[in-house]
């Protein structure tokens, strides 16, 4: 049993998921690589920095380097890429915020408001 | 930290792409002529500094500027240091090769206009109207457009000042349409990363310095740290090395190691040696024929054609991703 978890160098060990179940993991990959590795619509540089700010707020310690990386080298900066991880931070607090709502009906309903 | 994978051989590499690196008659000369400099970057392949006191000698000038007068096929001498203009026959050798027909081009680090000579304490502050008036091609770092990314990597208060030095550069005419005065800058990464592609960060940088500071320039190169002297020193500290040696190689690209510098250019050192690139002379890796170094006294195109180019682990950087050159990118 490891003593820990999300060592930096498992992250090179991701195809190895594919041992079983390839077909899929197949698919998964070339899907994955279509959508982030190229420029289309968005170009990859904004591509990296909306996964950075998703890999943030996923809380995933894999994609967190391997974006900060690929931010770089698609040419942002860390004043952008904290600016990407703000979003995910205010959005995450808004999603928590807005459920408040919820409580408010609940209050309604029990005659409290 | 990623587990060291081994790093083949670059000539093993090269053969399985069937690329096979043959010179071409020389096309630009680059001399190294002082290792002394008003900075001490950090990432600095050359280990430069004020206090470094090696420099070319009159007579190896004088048989770099022969050579330059007996070979038609160089018509580039790229001068470079140190900060090159802190040589005392700076603007002499820059004057001869200028009457000589070639194109100069001065590896110029932008603050030497603003600071005192380490040694003499001299202004430079003639520099703008001096390279305006001789037509010298000015290159110039400039890490990043921000402060951040520029300081950390020459220091602090360097961005600032080279600001200060593009403005009086504009203010001459380079870099501005029409002017025929060529002033390009140099990127390179801040860390253990690749460059992002050269098109677009040239075009993040005439906006972000248009925009901010009203500065103008013609093109921007991207160079890869080159894994040698100071910036491998850092990497090895970090753990880093192996991690970097393994991106380098996995972004191995055939099209950019095919337009490799060192097939046009021979780099000469302060004490007149020749090596196929500036990182080679700075890891002592001579041009030898029959084991015996070749100095510029010796410099001879045909025998130079039948020599091969030396490489190593370092040579990596170069074909890198999109290909990294003293001009920038490689690949097509």
């Amino acid at each position: 049993m490891s003593d820990n978890y999300y060592k930096t160098e498992d992250l090179a060990k991701f195809a190895e998921v594919g041992r079983f179940a390839s077909e899929h993991m197949k698919s998964f990959f070339s899907y994955y690589n279509n959508v982030t590795g190229t420029d289309g619509a968005l170009s990859k540089r904004e591509k990296a920095l909306i996964a950075l700010a998703v890999s943030h707020a996923l809380k995933c310690p894999y994609c967190i380097d391997a974006y900060t990386t690929t931010c770089l080298e698609t040419g942002s900066n860390p004043e952008q890429m904290t600016e990407a991880i703000h979003v995910a931070a205010a959005l995450q607090a808004g999603i928590t915020l807005v459920h408040g709502v919820q409580m408010q009906n609940s209050l309604k309903e029990k005659g409290v408001l | 930290m990623t587990d060291a994978v081994p790093i083949p051989k670059f000539e093993k590499t090269l053969s399985a792409h069937q690329i096979d690196l043959m010179r071409s008659a020389p096309q630009t000369l680059q001399l190294n002529i002082t290792k002394m400099c008003n900075q001490a970057c950090v990432h600095c392949h050359v280990d430069s500094s004020p206090r470094r006191k090696e420099q070319m000698s009159d007579d190896v000038l004088a048989q770099c500027l022969s050579v330059l007068k007996k070979t038609p096929s160089i018509t580039h001498v790229d001068i470079t240091g140190g900060a090159p203009e802190l040589h005392p026959k700076f603007r002499y050798l820059v004057e001869e090769a200028r009457a000589l027909g070639k194109t100069v081009l001065v590896r110029h680090n932008l603050t030497v206009t603003m600071d005192p000579h380490p040694k003499t304490k001299e202004s430079l502050s003639y520099l703008p109207e001096y390279f305006r008036d001789h037509q010298v091609e000015v290159v110039s770092s400039l890490p990043y457009y921000q402060e951040f990314f520029t300081d950390k990597q020459r220091g602090s208060g360097v961005f600032q000042k080279s600001i200060e030095s593009l403005r009086q550069l504009n203010a001459v005419g380079y870099g501005k349409p029409g002017s025929g005065l060529i002033l390009n800058l140099v990127y390179n990464p801040a860390g253990a990363f690749l460059p992002a592609p050269q098109a677009d960060l040239e075009r993040d940088y005439k906006k972000e310095l248009k925009a901010k500071f009203d500065i103008e320039f013609n093109s921007l190169f991207a160079i890869t740290n080159m894994p040698i002297h100071r910036f491998r020193f850092q990497l090895k500290k970090a753990g880093g090395y192996d991690p970097y040696m393994n991106k380098l190689l996995n972004a191995f690209n055939p099209s950019a190691a095919k337009s490799v510098m060192c097939r046009s250019i021979i780099s000469v050192s302060y004490d007149g040696f020749l090596y196929d690139c500036d990182f080679n002379q700075m890891l002592g890796m001579h041009i030898e024929n029959d084991a015996h170094r070749l100095s510029i006294a010796d410099f001879d195109v045909n025998t130079l054609l039948n020599l091969k180019i030396k490489t190593a682990e370092h040579c990596y950087g170069c074909t890198a991703g999109s290909g990294s050159s003293c001009g920038g990118n490689t690949a097509n």
